[in-house]
């Protein structure tokens, strides 16, 4: 459990954690969102007490990290993959920071398993690719079996394979009744992954919610008709609360709101008409975040328009 | 922008059974914190190599100076008896202890490796404290070592008009031991500026500045506030301990030794409250 309390973190005039409150729960993968600069990195430096607050504070599991006698084992965490000497081993690295807490060899070979890196685990760590490096930082915050977990952006530099890996490992430690609090800037990343979504932007809280609410913050859904009977169309579905609008390129594509797909699929057919494409719109996860975070977007290109978010068949 | 209260529909989370963990590790201590740093110590080769060269160092390079000095020495030049000669070598020994502690420090801001490590211990002035115990300790002892063989060894091949001295003469193992024990200071400093600038190349500059610039500088500084700067730069409070000829220009041994213990613990103390303090 990680509980974050009004939290603020000033340099000089630039606030880069603007009293930011939530909670993180354990049993469920909670995804840290936000566009680059963000704050969230700022935030996790500060829940791991590397970095002061100017205000408010960070428990994790009901204290400040620093007043519990063991902190590996209450918060593993990845900040920076290449926080590894060059010249280290994989293995005397993970036993240097086992030892702080000691930690028994016998686990460091067990993360080194888990991570996959058994094979590699004597050779120096400088050697490496970003990948390796990743498992070998996610081998580091699994060392104390904590119960609770937070990684800093962990699919940076993954093959495809480790991308699948990594995200049944965050789901596994959920399902085992830990915290796990993963950040990211890609929405499409942590959509398959988490359950529960905390955005900043800004440094300021956007949303706090499900995937499920969050999916309900997008715009109303839509269904595409096509059919070159537009006017049977509007005839057929004529009701309260339902309107149907012109694609304005494609004469045959119309949007109607207010009625599920197959509602208008079974009047199509009672009133015999001919019927090409029948498609339940929703915009994406994606879709929905790029709306929410579009104004707090510190370094953004003009010919991106993030209010006119690609949509997907739902 | 549209601030969300925080839901309250996973309320059955709480309901989770508690994590299955195993019973891992103890509380943080000095001594644990200790021995992390010694780990790391010796798993990167360059600082057993560089710690075994700073006393290897020391005794080849006492030998040469001792088997090359002039048979008939007069007076003046810094030389004033065979110790001071098989001592030679502690110039260049400090050299490498400086830059060994500066990377054993710096190298671990440059990589964020000193956050992991922050993270797992929580109080950072263990870390510091672990650091120095272990770097201290490591170089100390081997440039005691280093000194016993290049007096030996430099005594050996001297055979010059300068006094020599055998280990029994007043005040010889006392001048012995003060390699040693200048070794660890030099490295204490070292680390001690490491964690200040959190750089390597800046804790570097620092430590040359202060080990070898500083004793040139203060020397064209008139009077007797000159002298006295002279008497109290690390490295002369350093050579006042590791001669056995008293000379006018340095402290005698005993002011010598506080002179340096101050510049470390004054150091390390500045370097504890700022790291700290300090954002990690």
């Amino acid at each position: 459990m990680i509980e974050v309390t009004s939290l603020t973190k000033r340099y000089g005039e630039t606030v880069a954690v603007d009293d930011l409150s939530f909670t993180v729960r354990p049993g469920i993968v909670t995804g840290f969102l936000g566009p680059n600069g963000a704050g969230k990195s700022t935030t996790m430096r500060m829940i791991l007490g590397l970095d002061n607050p100017s205000q408010g504070r960070a428990t994790v599991n009901g204290r400040l990290l620093a007043e519990h006698g063991a902190p590996l084992t209450e918060l593993g965490a990845l900040l920076e993959a290449r926080a590894i000497h060059p010249q280290r081993s994989a293995r005397n690295h993970l036993r240097a920071l086992a030892a702080t807490t000691a930690i028994p060899d016998r686990r460091v070979d067990e993360v080194l398993g888990i991570v996959g890196l058994d094979e590699v685990a004597d050779r120096a760590a400088g050697a490496f690719s970003l990948g390796m490096s990743q498992r070998l930082g996610i081998a580091s915050a699994l060392l104390g079996d904590p119960e609770t977990v937070m990684l800093d952006e962990p699919v940076n530099g993954l093959d495809p394979e480790g991308i699948r890996w990594i995200r049944n490992l965050l789901k596994q430690l959920a399902a085992e009744g830990r915290t796990v609090f993963v950040s990211s800037h890609l929405m499409s990343e942590m959509a398959l992954t988490a359950e529960h979504f905390i955005i900043i932007g800004r440094g300021r809280l956007i949303a706090d919610v499900s995937a499920a609410e969050l999916a309900a913050m997008g715009p109303k859904r839509q269904v595409l008709v096509r059919t070159p009977h537009g006017d049977r169309l509007r005839q057929v579905l004529a009701a309260d609360g339902v309107q149907v609008s012109d694609d304005g390129d494609r004469p045959d594509v119309f949007y109607v709101t207010g009625i599920e797909s197959d509602v208008i699929g079974r009047r199509l057919l009672e009133g015999g008409v001919e019927l090409h494409e029948l498609t339940s719109l929703q915009e994406s996860l994606e879709g929905i975040f790029m709306g929410l975070t579009q104004h707090a977007v510190q370094y953004q290109s003009h010919d991106a328009r993030p209010s006119t978010p690609e949509r997907r068949a739902a | 922008m549209h601030a969300m209260t925080p839901s309250h529909i996973r309320d059955t989370a709480d309901a989770n059974p508690p994590v299955m963990r195993q019973r891992l590790g103890r509380a943080v201590t000095q001594w644990s914190a200790t021995k992390a740093e010694w780990i790391k110590l010796r798993s990167v080769r360059v600082n057993v190599i560089g710690i075994a060269a700073a006393a290897v160092a020391l005794v080849l390079l006492g030998v040469l100076f001792s088997a090359l000095a002039p048979t008939d020495m007069g007076p003046g030049g810094t030389a004033t008896d065979s110790v001071s000669l098989a001592f030679g070598g502690t110039s260049l020994s400090q050299l490498i202890i400086g830059v060994l502690a500066a990377l054993f420090v710096g190298s671990e801001y440059a990589s964020g490796l000193i956050r992991t490590t922050f993270g797992a211990v929580a109080r950072r002035t263990r870390v510091l404290r672990a650091k120095a115990i272990v770097f201290g300790s490591a170089t100390g002892l081997a440039m005691m070592l280093g000194a016993f063989g290049a007096f030996f060894a430099g005594g050996a091949v001297y055979s010059g008009n300068l006094p020599s001295h055998s280990i029994g003469d007043p005040g010889v193992l006392r001048a012995v031991l003060s390699v040693g024990f200048y070794g660890a200071c030099v490295a204490l400093i070292g680390i001690a500026v490491g964690f200040l600038v959190r750089s390597t190349a800046t804790a570097i500059g620092l430590l040359l500045g202060l080990l070898m610039l500083a004793p040139l500088l203060v020397d064209l500084v008139p009077g007797t506030v000159g002298e006295t700067l002279t008497k109290i730069v690390p490295s002369n409070a350093g050579e006042a301990m590791m001669s056995v000829t008293t000379r006018d220009s340095l402290l005698s041994p005993l002011p010598a030794l506080a002179v340096l213990v101050a510049w470390v613990v004054g150091l390390l103390a500045i370097a504890a409250v700022t790291v700290r303090r300090r954002d990690a």
